[in-house]
């Protein structure tokens, strides 16, 4: 298609148009917590602060257990993640590779996962936590994380492990290698960008999710970054700066990881719907 | 393509001594997607078939609670207030949502100078927890000091200056299209993939045979992208009806004002977990109810269109 010189400007406007709006309330928000209140409140457009000031942090860092946050945001995403990988990829693989009665049913039970809103099961799933004795623990975040997203992990895996030869496992075997083995040693190595796919798309979900630990956890100690930062919302309501402070502390660490790896990051949130 | 793909007979046989620890594989995955899963939305079914004192389960009471959700005041009228509400952001998403992310996708599969880089941009609000979009956009429509009436007033439009999370009428606009404008970077790149996924040969036939412009993103291309829009229609259908955490994180459980911005997630959230449902006190019984009926708006759309899809792929 040829397009006129008139055509193509217009195309470029209003392609780096909407590049504003995705980055300007994003860049206000960093910009504005190094401002005080006085200064938002006279200029809140405005991306420069005329005074590069740092005691907003050290105020929101003596209000509220930020680095509690954080850590158990860490912790409850690093857990997921690995629990998600480790598990989808042993029944990717026994799915991908072996051919039983069952094998097609069992990989049908796992994609109804795709459909199933989880949040339906949000009461049975409070009661089951309060049996199990996991109300108020990050394990019920972990446990909860972890069966959500193995739907989707074992659908991009069992597609992937599908794509691997026979004929190399094949050769492990005559090796003398177990099945264990061919699976560790052989196939995972092989399928390491599936793999990454897996790791980000649960990695952003366990980190952003705020439904779940509103429901589970009610101590302060134990809040994830996002519950956390209503804390501060109720608390603090008229002190923009802190407020903007709070959301930029936490914004940023998925922020940095995503700049470091953004061709991953888009591709592996794609890959799970468009092979 | 597509999110169920048929499946293909395995190849390998297990031999040995110890082939039997082979089905030991699928069983950590199993056990905990089953119970933390699917005996949770299989109990939620059980739980709206019964009579409810807090978490205490009472007696069966067979379909009333569905009765009591359709019929009583002010059950049924939330209900379809919240229900309309979806479909409105529903629409909306389709229209603003992918509209737009189908055009910024084309663009750049036109070839645009920084496509890279705008592809990045357009994708970082995807990135935020949805609490921190809306507490961001909550400070930035504060009809005092936010951003946003600033800009208006700044560019004389003074006029159009208004409390928007405030009023009624533009409330839950205002929360589609924060929803809009959080979505776009991800529903671009669903759509370039499926424009880069069209075989180069097919649209210069095309165009040998003298289609252009409109004509050729109207015939040619868009017919061709169909699975990715087919895909894109069934995302955004589940999450319109799953609409749960920027209105809550921006208007509070009640769907305030007025319950203008109420949905059916938020009203599911109300009955069962906080004493403002409307019951007087949390009612499982009716959460529940709820659940089931949304689950089923859900699972029967996202069915139908997936079929819809595969029978199309098959014509292919």
């Amino acid at each position: 298609m040829r397009t006129s010189v008139g055509g193509r400007a217009a195309q470029y406007v209003l392609a780096y148009l909407f590049m504003l709006i995705s980055l300007y309330p994003i860049v206000l928000m960093i910009a504005s917590s190094f401002k005080t209140n006085m200064q938002i409140f006279e200029n809140p457009l405005s991306l420069l602060p005329t005074a590069f000031s740092l005691d907003t942090y050290r105020k929101l860092w003596e209000v509220v257990p930020f680095a509690d946050f954080l850590m158990n945001s860490i912790f409850v995403s690093v857990m997921s993640v690995l629990l998600i990988t480790v598990f989808s990829a042993m029944a990717a693989f026994y799915l991908a590779r072996f051919s039983y009665k069952w094998t097609g049913v069992l990989y049908f039970f796992f994609l109804l996962g795709l459909m199933i809103p989880i949040k339906l099961g949000l009461v049975p799933l409070f009661i089951l936590m309060k049996n199990l004795g996991l109300l108020n623990s990050l394990w019920s975040l972990i446990l909860i994380y972890t069966a959500s997203g193995i739907p989707i992990s074992v659908f991009i895996l069992t597609g992937f492990f599908r794509t691997l030869p026979v004929e190399l496992e094949e050769a492990a075997r005559i090796d003398g290698c177990n099945h264990f083995q061919v699976f560790w040693r052989v196939l995972l190595p092989l399928i390491r960008p599936a793999l990454a796919t897996v790791v980000i798309i649960n990695f952003i979900h366990a980190w952003n999710d705020f439904f779940f630990p509103l429901i589970f956890i009610q101590s302060d100690a134990l809040k994830t970054i996002p519950v956390g930062m209503m804390v501060l919302f109720g608390e603090y309501e008229t002190d923009w700066s802190l407020l903007f402070a709070g959301l930029t502390l936490s914004a940023l660490p998925m922020i940095g990881v995503f700049l470091m790896a953004s061709r991953q990051f888009m591709e592996g949130l794609t890959a799970g719907a468009v092979k | 393509m597509g999110v169920i793909s048929t499946f293909e007979r395995p190849t390998i046989r297990p031999k040995g001594r110890a082939r039997w620890l082979i089905h030991l594989f699928p069983i950590p995955a199993l056990i905990v997607y089953g119970l933390f899963v699917v005996y949770p939305i299989i109990s939620a079914f059980l739980y709206s078939l019964y009579d409810w004192d807090g978490i205490k389960r009472g007696v069966f009471v067979g379909l009333k609670n569905f009765v009591t959700l359709f019929t009583v005041e002010p059950f049924n009228e939330m209900f379809w207030n919240a229900f309309g509400h979806n479909v409105y952001y529903f629409i909306i998403e389709m229209i603003v949502q992918n509209g737009i992310a189908f055009g910024l996708a084309f663009l750049i599969y036109r070839k645009i100078r920084g496509s890279s880089f705008l592809k990045i941009a357009y994708f970082m609000p995807r990135l935020l927890s949805v609490i921190v979009i809306g507490f961001l956009w909550k400070l930035i429509l504060n009809p005092n000091y936010g951003a946003l009436n600033t800009l208006l007033t700044k560019i004389g439009l003074e006029e159009w200056a208004k409390p928007w999370l405030g009023d009624p009428d533009t409330a839950l606009l205002a929360i589609i299209l924060i929803n809009c404008w959080f979505g776009i970077g991800f529903a671009m790149l669903i759509f370039l993939a499926g424009l880069q996924s069209i075989p180069e040969e097919l649209i210069e036939a095309a165009r040998l045979d003298g289609a252009r412009g409109i004509s050729l993103l109207w015939k040619i291309i868009l017919p061709l992208c169909m699975p990715s829009i087919t895909i894109m229609t069934i995302f955004t259908f589940i999450q319109a009806f799953e609409a749960f955490e920027l209105v809550y994180a921006m208007q509070g459980s009640m769907g305030e004002p007025f319950r203008s911005t109420d949905t059916l997630a938020v009203y599911f959230y109300r009955l069962a977990f906080s004493s403002a449902g409307g019951a007087g006190d949390v009612s499982v019984g009716l959460g529940s109810a709820l659940a089931v009926v949304l689950f089923f708006i859900v699972a029967s759309v996202s069915a139908l269109s997936l079929y819809l899809m595969r029978k199309r792929e098959v014509q292919h």
